[in-house]
């Protein structure tokens, strides 16, 4: 089973949704579409269920031309993340309700659904109307429809955008064990590079309608192809610095430089890091200073976010620990060069920070 | 009244003594409103009530003195109507048409309104507003029209002739409020049922006309009410066969003067009707005034 999608693009209105953009899915795999909000995550996902048809291109199941052709003969099945499950019907029916346009048997039908509503732990809930459900009984609802179709092509759009924190954690641990017994090809909308992490599998990450790249989800987060890929997967967004290359070091300002990687040339570039490498102390010897303002400090509980201004870029650090500190006040932060990511100032890659290159 | 002076705890603990004084002050309050709801419902209900009176008396005690309540009281009129057929034909021929105009108006309503609450296309606004814009002729309008062209096209005197010409005033309502119920659904639904394979009209009638059946329920309601209360037209494109029973009532002058008691019944059983389907949808009815645009 492969899904692919041949130069296909997305105009509504004049307005370019989706730029053309090429991809090929294999069986059994999970896919990650991974962007902010208005990236075209569900223009693509729509694309692919055959609910809008492209302006371009042509989209191939298992080699066969599917551009066009009705939904109901893709055998695709998707989750929205609003909830949406029918109402008139109850939860059992909703779960039966495609394999009843399958045309099994009851038996069939009676056992695959009590298997799904297990999977779910939806079981006591079976006779109710999904509205007297919660809401993640609901989304699990839906996933349990989603499941039973066995389906080749499963569409998850944000399924755990509305759920709460602890039904999310569960959800998200029980989804790739769930689906990856069925084989079918799944795609997975999210805005949070972290649930992009922890799903595994491939990831294609999505800035306004393009796929900036496509590939096994830790080589991407290691080795961004751009700095666009690099933002949207790193959350907070990724920090950058203009610094400049000449005669085999790399210029970070202030006096203090760095070993430059090799095969950089001479010139301008943009050096990039993530959050989490940022720190209040030195703590390597071979660490590079900054002299920050601290606009603003946020504190989670257990991390505190801290917003600072460096030469006209605003940085975001992810800080271990609750830490006081006065808005205003010049700071100083510490940054280890071994994770520093070198794009040219096209924002193309150039060099990935030598910590992943060692991973 | 000593009992009042006790421990806290005690009021539970129910006692005559203690209720007395909260039931006194609940008893005036409650005297005004009962005054006000009398009076209302007495100039409600005198009408109605003077209706039945009169259905129930003869025509002698009618024209003869004033009494409150039937002295002689007599099914008589209730008989007359249900056996003589220029009379109970009139009720016949009216459900008739009323209910064929409910059938077409929400066959045709549902899916226009489907249309219009999810599509677009050119000049669906402008033509949303223009269908509503029927409603603002008064019927006397299209009488003549209508007179003229069912004559010519055979279909004078005919059922079909009064449901379709109510057709022109029950179906744009009935898509403006379908329409806001149809709305109120989310769009996603639709292409679930889609993606789980149901075809169009398998979708709309197992899973979307439940969703609304409020809406259809009151879109119904407005066309029955409408279709049953009109006059004008169901009368101009009428003589014999299709004569409805508000045009019979208007006839009945005989000979022998006015049958009173006898139209105060047909004024009676014409009501029920629409006290049946006003109960029905009793519940539904604030919802469907709000046109669904909640």
């Amino acid at each position: 089973m492969t899904l692919t999608l041949e130069n296909v693009s997305l105009a509504v209105d004049g307005q370019t949704h989706i730029h053309p953009t090429d991809l090929a899915l294999e069986a059994g795999t999970m896919n990650v579409l991974l962007g902010p909000t208005l990236a075209g995550k569900t223009s693509l996902m729509r694309l692919m269920a055959g609910l809008d048809v492209p302006t371009t291109g042509r989209i191939l199941w298992q080699g066969d031309d599917v551009t066009g052709m009705r939904v109901q003969d893709r055998g695709v099945a998707m989750v929205y993340q609003q909830f949406i499950n029918y109402p008139s019907m109850t939860v059992f029916e909703n779960i039966a309700s495609p394999l009843r346009l399958l045309g099994k048997s009851k038996d069939e039908i009676a056992t695959a659904v009590d298997r799904a509503a297990a999977l779910m732990r939806l079981t006591p809930f079976l006779d109710r109307k999904p509205l007297e459900l919660s809401g993640g009984q609901q989304q699990r609802c839906a996933l349990a429809r989603a499941l039973v179709k066995d389906a080749g092509l499963v569409l998850l759009d944000e399924p755990l955008a509305n759920l709460d924190y602890k039904l999310r954690e569960e959800l998200r641990a029980e989804i790739p064990n769930i689906f990856r017994e069925a084989g079918s090809i799944f795609v997975y909308a999210t805005t949070e590079p972290e649930e992009a992490l922890l799903l595994g599998g491939n990831v294609a990450t999505l800035w306004e309608g393009r796929v900036t790249q496509f590939g096994p989800t830790p080589s991407v987060y290691r080795k961004p192809v751009d700095a666009t890929t690099a933002r949207v997967f790193s959350d907070p967004p990724m920090n950058f610095l203009d610094v400049t290359v000449a005669g085999g070091r790399v210029d970070y300002g202030d006096g203090q430089g760095a070993a430059a990687p090799a095969g950089a040339a001479d010139g301008a570039y943009r050096a990039g890091f993530r959050p989490n490498h940022l720190d209040l102390s030195r703590h390597t010897e071979t660490a590079l200073a900054f002299e920050c303002d601290l606009a603003v400090t946020e504190i989670t509980g257990s991390e505190t976010f801290v917003h600072l201004d460096h030469a006209g870029h605003r940085w975001v650090g992810l800080i271990h620990g609750v830490r006081e500190l006065t808005p205003g006040a010049r700071t100083t932060v510490y940054l280890d060069p071994a994770h520093v990511y070198l794009f040219d100032a096209g924002g193309t890659l150039v060099a990935p920070a030598p910590y992943a290159e060692a991973a | 009244m000593t009992d009042t002076a006790q421990a806290p705890g005690a009021a539970t603990i129910p006692g005559r003594v203690t209720e007395a004084p909260v039931a006194r002050r609940r008893r005036l309050p409650v005297k005004g409103s009962a005054v006000v709801m009398a009076l209302y419902l007495l100039f409600l209900m005198l009408p109605l009530y003077w209706l039945l009176n009169m259905s129930l008396k003869t025509n002698a005690e009618i024209l003869g003195s004033f009494t409150l309540w039937p002295r002689n009281l007599t099914l008589e009129n209730y008989a007359t109507i249900l056996t003589d057929p220029s009379w109970y034909q009139g009720y016949i021929n009216s459900l008739l048409y009323v209910t064929m105009n409910v059938v077409i108006t929400l066959t045709v309503a549902l899916p226009a309104a489907y249309a219009f609450s999810r599509y677009h296309f050119m000049g669906d606004k402008h033509l949303f507003f223009w269908l509503l814009t029927n409603r603002m002729a008064p019927p006397a309008v299209f009488a003549l029209p209508f007179f003229q062209l069912y004559s010519s096209v055979n279909l004078f005197d005919t059922h079909i002739a009064v449901a379709l010409a109510h057709c022109l005033f029950n179906v744009p309502l009935a898509v403006w409020i379908l329409e806001g119920f149809m709305r109120g659904v989310p769009k996603e639904i639709d292409e679930t049922a889609y993606i789980d394979g149901y075809s169009f009209p398998k979708f709309f009638v197992k899973i979307f006309m439940p969703l609304i059946a409020s809406g259809i329920g009151v879109a119904a309601f407005f066309a029955f009410m409408f279709s049953w209360v009109e006059l004008l037209l169901s009368r101009t494109l009428t003589s014999v066969d299709a004569k409805p029973i508000a045009a019979t009532m208007t006839r009945t002058v005989g000979a022998s003067g006015v049958d009173w008691g006898v139209l105060a019944a047909a004024g009676v059983l014409t009501i029920v009707p629409g006290a049946l389907v006003i109960w029905f949808v009793r519940n539904y009815i604030a919802k469907g005034f709000a046109l669904g645009r909640v």
